[in-house]
């Protein structure tokens, strides 16, 4: 496992894609994780917003001004902030997301690998079944559904739920996959039979021999996903399905922003969509990255 | 003396259908594959049988039933005298037997450490908590010529021959009375297999260990084996003393097998003549019928080709040949 | 007579982040037409690795640092790939372990055979078809104008195997490089497979470069021996002298080893510890930590080979006014 890690750091110095990549995905993940400390405004308060300074163009542009960097938005939001914030949330949900995914699909994988028969048939069709819908299609449908559902009142409360529910839900087939296959290989080694001869329980032979083995995989993919996640956040955000304007995602002010984008402000929706795309392409070149550098045959 | 294992007409089929679906799609029906068919055999305490064959021949599915991995199919398997498959749900029992695998790279958990492996058996059974796990660990390598410091590493610092020893140290913890060994050294070198070799007799004397071991190595098993099974195609065909067996084989496989070995007394001298047996093991899903062996067999006759041979008794051994039985060998 | 293959002092390296790792050390090596060499030893010696460098099929990043390979005379090491790839169809034939490496899964080997006798030795389209058909019956495959135009998967992995034999040798190359050829089969399978590739290169007085770990396949078939330990070549000489009066301490424990068929006894000799990992190669002798007869020299000077006995043995026991021998 040492030599594993100390094979990696030593990839990873070498590959300035991968040094690129981090350093952009820190400086995306500090600038949210610290937005209420270093952001310039708050553009939740309320009180704070003054609808004579909404559309300030950037600074660098004729009408621009220094107090708002980026310029602001059909509020008075200063953008800047308001990308921290929004970041903030779309890294949030994004990762969330992923990690509930992981979890289903590693337990689904598990069992499905170790149990084998009519349980890994019937598990592994439903994951088949749900591979063959567009994850974003079932991101919508489920989020159209519990829409409906709840009382409008708890909406807003909730919505950060619902989206990372509606986005996990479609993507766990990926992870239980993965973890089915590499269980299915582990399942037949020596060792795993060594712990079966001496008579341990399945679900332990499972959690302490075949999950520490299959984990591999499952930390690439999931690494991939985040970048896809947050892209399905603010997809839905985009279509009106995602966050409410009060709490705004970075795919809510690309939304907003694109209302505005033939009458000439076009900051609005540009900043937040470079800074989209920067942190979604930083994080997949590095899971392609750490694909490659965890994969001995590519080496 | 008492016999620790014994097996009575033990059968085990695995199911080789394709699945569910596609059966239903194509109507096929179910197929299985015998790989093990009516197997008697029995282990006095403190021998060594050994089970030779070609791949295929259903050794290994032996092995697995002998340590209960498998449930037969038909027969039974007995632990000094009580049923496996009741023995197994006594840990009391189960702790006494334990198995040697063939690779020694797939067999221990690259992700835990060497002391972690060798205690694992010793938690499972709950034989010794807290720092005495340790101590065991410790002179449990020791045993097997590591050393105890070796506990705190993990499996890939070690070398094949040296993780066969760690292995065998786990299997050797929770002081086991019968060994499964399937094919232990098949994966080392020779010179590393000589030092497991002589470690495995070493420990059998001074523990007083039984073994049931498996290999397609016949030097290997002459020198290991106090009894003999040669299996073709899921039945021993020839059973008795080794030294029995190779002084004078009966069964025409037998002959084929110690015939085909490779001899190191042929170097320098002309090559070998050897008898003219060709052709391959068939596919055990489809056997021949009568004496399975009897498509490459010399001495085949018409009933070889339709009766399936009993075991006949000759001399110290037991074989199951209808030329051996009628004197044609 | 010259040798049809020579190898001097080939040295192969593979750069590694913690170093170099010299995996062939100074290896000398020659063949005489039609002669059947063995190279033996535990795995991780380096035998596969010199077939490898010989053919020019190294695994990146493996890199030839020294030393040369003459065929007929002809340096072949420094080739571009391209003119290296004629000399494997046409004047070295490969037999690897596992056939499928060899065999391409879409065509039938009656084509595969039948593409490479018209590449390398340019026959009408009937002549080499009914010359693949001969190949085939002359490997011992059952009903060969049928099989013919059968695919690789038909095949039983015994049968593959003799298709290998004849791909190799149907080019008529004047040297066969065999890897591990029978290491995949079942026992009783291994003896008909190395009977066939002996009587083949005899016929056809193809040379034959045979790599194992099984010294029984070396006894029965080659007709000298080099012993290979930790990347160098430790020993060379006749099989019979090899095996039965061998020269190094090595290879006399190997021998020692090896369980007897015909006779039982209580204890193996066994050699302690384990041939050195590529990166903790000792200085002088890599043999000397494990060697019985280690002295003072063994332990910063390295030994070439030197004339031993009945052999060649790269071990001091043997130098010019040892006392020790």
């Amino acid at each position: 496992m040492r030599a594993l890690d100390s094979d990696l750091v030593y990839n990873f110095r070498r590959s300035p894609i991968a040094i690129i990549s981090t350093l952009i995905v820190v400086i995306c993940v500090g600038a949210a994780a610290l937005a209420p400390l270093i952001a310039p405004y708050n553009p939740f308060d309320l009180a704070s917003l003054n609808l004579m300074d909404s559309m300030i163009p950037p600074a660098f542009l004729p009408d621009g001004t220094a107090a708002h960097l980026l310029g602001t938005d059909n509020q008075g939001r200063d953008l800047v902030s308001a990308m921290m914030y929004g970041g903030r949330i779309s890294l949030i949900i994004g990762l969330s997301a992923v990690v509930f995914a992981t979890i289903v699909g590693i337990l689904v994988g598990l069992t499905a690998g170790y149990a084998g028969g009519a349980v890994d048939a019937v598990l592994m069709r439903i994951a088949d079944v749900q591979l063959t819908f567009p994850a974003i299609l079932i991101a919508l449908l489920v989020s159209g559904v519990v829409g409906v559902a709840l009382p409008p009142s708890l909406h807003e409360k909730l919505e950060v739920y619902v989206l990372i529910f509606a986005i996990g839900i479609s993507r766990w087939p990926q992870f239980a996959r993965t973890v089915r296959s590499s269980t299915m290989v582990e399942r037949g080694r020596d060792y795993v039979l060594a712990a079966r001869v001496i008579g341990l329980s399945g679900p332990r032979i499972v959690l302490t021999h075949i999950l520490p083995n299959a984990w591999g995989p499952v930390v690439v993919i999931a690494t991939i996903n985040i970048g896809g996640s947050i892209l399905d956040e603010a997809t839905l955000s985009f279509l009106g399905v995602g966050l409410p304007a009060t709490q705004p995602s970075l795919g809510t002010l690309i939304r907003i922003g694109n209302d505005y984008l033939y009458s000439g402000e076009w900051w609005i929706t540009i900043f937040p969509g470079v800074a989209l795309a920067a942190l979604v392409l930083s994080i997949n070149l590095l899971g392609d990255w750490l694909r490659d550098a965890v994969n001995p045959r590519l080496r | 003396m008492a016999d620790v294992l014994e097996a009575v007409k033990v059968s085990r089929s695995f199911d080789v259908s394709k699945p569910w679906l596609q059966r239903m799609l194509s109507r096929s029906g179910r197929r299985s594959l015998r790989a093990v068919d009516e197997v008697s055999f029995s282990i006095p305490k403190g021998t060594t049988l050994s089970l030779v064959g070609e791949s295929g021949c259903g050794k290994s599915t032996v092995a697995r039933l002998a340590v209960g991995l498998y449930p037969p199919s038909s027969g039974d398997i007995r632990f000094e005298g009580q049923s496996l498959s009741s023995a197994r749900a006594q840990p009391a029992l189960r702790r006494r037997m334990n198995m040697i695998f063939q690779d020694p790279y797939a067999s221990l958990n690259p992700r835990w450490r060497v002391q972690d492996i060798v205690a694992e058996p010793l938690r499972a059974f709950g034989m010794l908590r807290g720092s005495a796990v340790g101590d065991r660990v410790g002179q449990l390598l020791s045993q097997v010529g590591l050393s105890p410091a070796d506990g705190a590493k993990y499996p890939h610092e070690f070398s094949g021959g040296q993780r066969q020893r760690i292995s065998i140290a786990r299997a050797l913890s929770s002081e086991p009375d019968f060994l499964v060994c399937d094919e232990p050294t098949s994966a080392l070198d020779v010179s590393v297999q000589a030092q497991i070799l002589n470690l495995m007799r070493e420990l059998q004397t001074r523990l007083g260990l039984t073994y049931l071991f498996i290999s397609h190595n016949l030097s290997v098993i002459r020198h290991m084996s106090d009894r003999l099974g040669v299996m073709y195609l899921g039945r021993i065909v020839e059973h008795g003393p080794a030294e029995a067996i190779f002084t004078e084989p009966r069964h025409p496989y037998t002959r084929l097998l110690l015939d085909a070995i490779p001899d190191l007394d042929a170097a320098g001298g002309v090559g070998r003549v050897r008898a003219g047996v060709g052709g391959e093991v068939p596919s055990p899903i489809a056997p021949p019928p009568g004496c399975t062996f009897h498509p490459r067999c010399p001495l085949a006759n018409d009933r070889c080709r339709v009766e399936r041979p009993d075991y006949t008794q000759a001399g110290p051994v037991e074989v199951a040949c209808h030329a051996v039985e009628e004197g044609r060998g | 007579m010259s040798a049809l293959l020579d190898v001097q002092d080939l040295s192969v390296d593979f750069p590694t982040r913690r170093g170099r790792l010299h995996a062939l050390d100074r290896v000398s090596l020659s063949i005489q037409p039609g002669e059947i060499l063995g190279v033996v030893g535990e795995s991780g010696a380096g035998k596969s690795l010199t077939g490898a460098a010989i053919i020019g099929l190294l695994e990146p990043p493996g890199v030839i640092v020294g030393g040369q390979v003459s065929l007929e005379g002809r340096r072949i090491d420094k080739l571009p790939p391209e003119q290296m790839r004629r000399i494997r169809g046409r004047q070295i034939g490969a037999v690897f372990q596992d056939p499928l490496t060899t065999l391409n899964p879409l065509y039938t080997v009656g084509r595969q055979l039948v593409e490479t006798m018209q590449t390398h030795l340019g026959l009408s389209d009937r002549d080499a078809k009914a010359r693949a058909v001969q190949w085939l019956v002359d490997v011992g495959i059952p009903g060969a104008a049928e099989r013919v135009d059968a695919y690789p998967h038909e095949f039983s992995g015994g049968m593959r195997q003799r298709v290998v034999i004849a791909l190799a040798l149907c080019a008529e190359p004047k040297l066969v490089i065999a890897d591990e050829p029978t290491t995949a089969l079942d026992v009783s399978i291994q003896a008909q497979v190395i009977a066939l590739l002996r009587r083949l290169a005899r016929e056809h007085g193809t040379a034959v470069l045979l790599v194992t770990h099984d010294m029984g396949v070396i006894a029965e078939t080659c007709d000298r021996v080099a012993v290979m330990y930790a990347g160098r070549v430790i020993e060379v000489g006749s099989v019979a002298a090899v095996v039965h009066r061998p020269s190094h301490p090595y290879t006399e424990g190997l021998m020692a080893s090896i369980p007897a068929l015909r006779a039982r006894v209580d204890r193996l000799a066994q050699i302690d510890g384990a041939m050195p990992r590529l990166n903790a190669i000792p200085p002088g002798c890599a043999y000397n930590p494990r060697c019985p007869k280690v002295f003072e020299r063994c332990r910063h000077d390295r030994p070439n080979l030197m004339p031993a006995k009945e052999t060649q043995a790269a071990c001091w026991l043997y130098a010019e006014g040892a006392v020790h021998g």
